[in-house]
């Protein structure tokens, strides 16, 4: 069995990449409405992200960034949002998932279906990254660590 | 049987290759699926989309607003499906604390 051995180069190359990962994942998910992107390209860059530095750091340290014990449930609460933002809509009077009656204050209906992209967005992204984290957590398991 | 497999093989790549000269070119204005009203004579959906997207969300990405407004069950299903194949993966690759003396 190939055993892991820390690389100097690898572990500072990945530190100094890894935030820059991150922002352009957020860049990805919050400028979905003005050009290529949206919460599954997002989330996956983030996931990419967080993977890098578990492949480079080892365990560990990784565990410090995003524990494994977080992934599922994040992963659910991204879902939750998508559909508290759906039934939201629906409390306040229109149909599932009709951005356009959701209860907030001095928005035009426009306006507010864009809001209520975003929010969806948001949600979708976390779901994936959370998600992706997690697979590969639960295929490393029972791995012997170092 | 091998000759068998190999001609059906080429036989059906064949026929998906013929059935594609029968799509429409990429952008044609006067294909099926970009007229104004359906072959079955109701509203079509791509032009209301492509003329309503920006007026209806205020979001100059169109395919955004296909997603995640005009298409929102569709993307929450996506979305559960990726849960569900997460869940999937916890409950069978996670181990329990008491085996884990056994070997993989």
């Amino acid at each position: 069995m190939i055993r892991y051995k820390s690389n100097l180069i690898i572990l500072m190359v990945s530190r100094v990449v890894s935030p820059f990962i991150m922002l352009f994942a957020l860049y990805v998910i919050f400028h979905g409405h003005y050009s290529a992107g949206g919460g599954f390209q997002g989330g996956t860059i983030m996931a990419a992200s967080l993977l890098l530095m578990r492949l480079a750091a080892g365990r560990e340290i990784a565990q410090l960034q995003f524990r494994t014990i977080l992934g599922t449930p994040l992963g659910s609460i991204g879902v939750l949002i998508y559909f508290g933002t759906g039934f939201m809509a629906m409390l306040a009077g229109g149909e599932f998932l009709n951005y356009g009656f959701l209860p907030f204050a001095g928005f035009q209906a426009a306006e507010l279906r864009s809001l209520g992209i975003l929010m969806v967005e948001i949600g979708v992204g976390l779901a994936v990254m959370a998600i992706l984290v997690a697979i590969y957590d639960d295929l490393l398991e029972g791995y012997p660590h170092d | 049987m091998k000759i068998i497999n190999w001609l059906l093989l080429i036989s059906f790549g064949a026929l998906l290759v013929y059935a594609s000269f029968g799509l429409p070119n990429r952008g044609d204005a006067d294909a099926v699926m970009h007229r104004e009203k359906s072959p079955a004579g109701s509203q079509g959906a791509s032009s209301y989309y492509i003329r309503n997207a920006y007026k209806d969300a205020n979001t100059p990405n169109m395919v955004t607003v296909i997603l995640a407004d005009y298409r929102g069950y569709d993307t929450l299903g996506e979305e559960t499906v990726i849960l569900t194949a997460g869940l999937i993966c916890f409950l069978i690759l996670r181990r329990k604390k008491k085996n884990s003396d056994d070997p993989i």
